[in-house]
């Protein structure tokens, strides 16, 4: 249960950085990319404090024995780069730059109850569900 | 840089981190949105109910926000439905591929010094600043 009720504060918290920073906001994100335009470098700032805190925070955290509610820490074990992650990045990107929302900020504007939220996230939906796809036709054929 | 808002964005910036490092530290959990909801579809037993909390969390963060912000200054998708659909498909699909969107490789994986995190933020930037060049200084724009 309290594991459950963290999941839910810390959800609520980044939120509400979401939406005090205005990354939930596609064309506060787009005036962000726009550099060779009227650049606003407001999500720069989004970017830095949050990195600020967590690259601070998770040193020490990092280093206790366990979580206060779980086990285990859940850390990915991928080290390499691969070419998955390069081009599932740069897809990403685009993606992101044609609308303006990346998967946080997309569900966290559910917030305002705009139909193109909805539109948007069915589609990114549909998207990961497709990218489940890529390994299994890769191992197939390397098996 | 009329729009510049360096007070408000730094400041949600922190508590974006704050948010990030209660999860590790509370349930060891990295806050990556897109991990988040990617394994929440199809749902497994014992692993969803966190992840729907979280993003439930998410969403009521921005109500919150906006029941306490003087000026709700809302928000604008100018995008229209092909642009929405495909732009949600390469935002769906990459992230699941990369493993990981703005908060996970973003904002925890730099943290960590993960050096496939800082691969994937520097990409995932840089594709994102070419094509709003190309579509709003490119293509006739």
């Amino acid at each position: 249960m309290a594991r459950l009720i963290a999941a839910f504060l810390a959800g609520l918290l980044f939120g509400v950085g979401l939406g005090l920073s205005q990354m939930v906001n596609p064309a506060k994100v787009l005036a962000f990319l726009d550099v060779a335009g009227d650049w606003d470098p407001s999500l720069a700032l989004v970017m830095l404090g949050a990195v600020l805190v967590t690259f601070v925070a998770f040193r020490p955290i990092l280093r206790l024995p366990q979580p206060v509610f779980a086990g285990k820490f859940s850390l990915p074990t991928l080290k390499s780069l691969t070419a998955r992650l390069i081009l599932g990045s740069a897809i990403f990107g685009v993606g992101w730059g044609l609308v303006g929302f990346c998967p946080g900020p997309a569900i966290a504007s559910l917030a305002y109850g705009l139909p193109e939220t909805l539109v948007f996230l069915a589609a990114l939906i549909a998207g990961s569900w497709l990218a489940k796809l890529v390994p299994a036709a890769t191992v197939k054929q390397s098996a | 840089m009329a729009n510049f808002t360096p007070y408000s964005a730094f400041i949600g910036g922190l508590l974006i981190g704050a948010a990030a490092s209660l999860l590790l530290w509370l349930n060891g959990k990295i806050a990556g949105v897109s991990g988040i909801l990617g394994q929440l579809l199809p749902p497994v037993k014992g692993d969803a109910a966190w992840r729907a909390l979280f993003l439930a969390g998410l969403v009521l963060g921005v109500f919150f926000f906006r029941l306490f912000d003087p000026m709700d200054r809302g928000i604008a998708i100018a995008a229209d439905l092909p642009v929405l659909i495909a732009g949600g498909l390469l935002v769906g699909f990459g992230t699941r591929l990369g493993g990981g969107c703005t908060s996970g490789h973003g904002v925890c994986g730099i943290a960590r010094l993960s050096l496939r995190s800082i691969v994937a933020t520097l990409t995932f930037l840089a594709t994102a600043v070419v094509t709003v060049a190309l579509v709003r200084h490119g293509l006739g724009g």
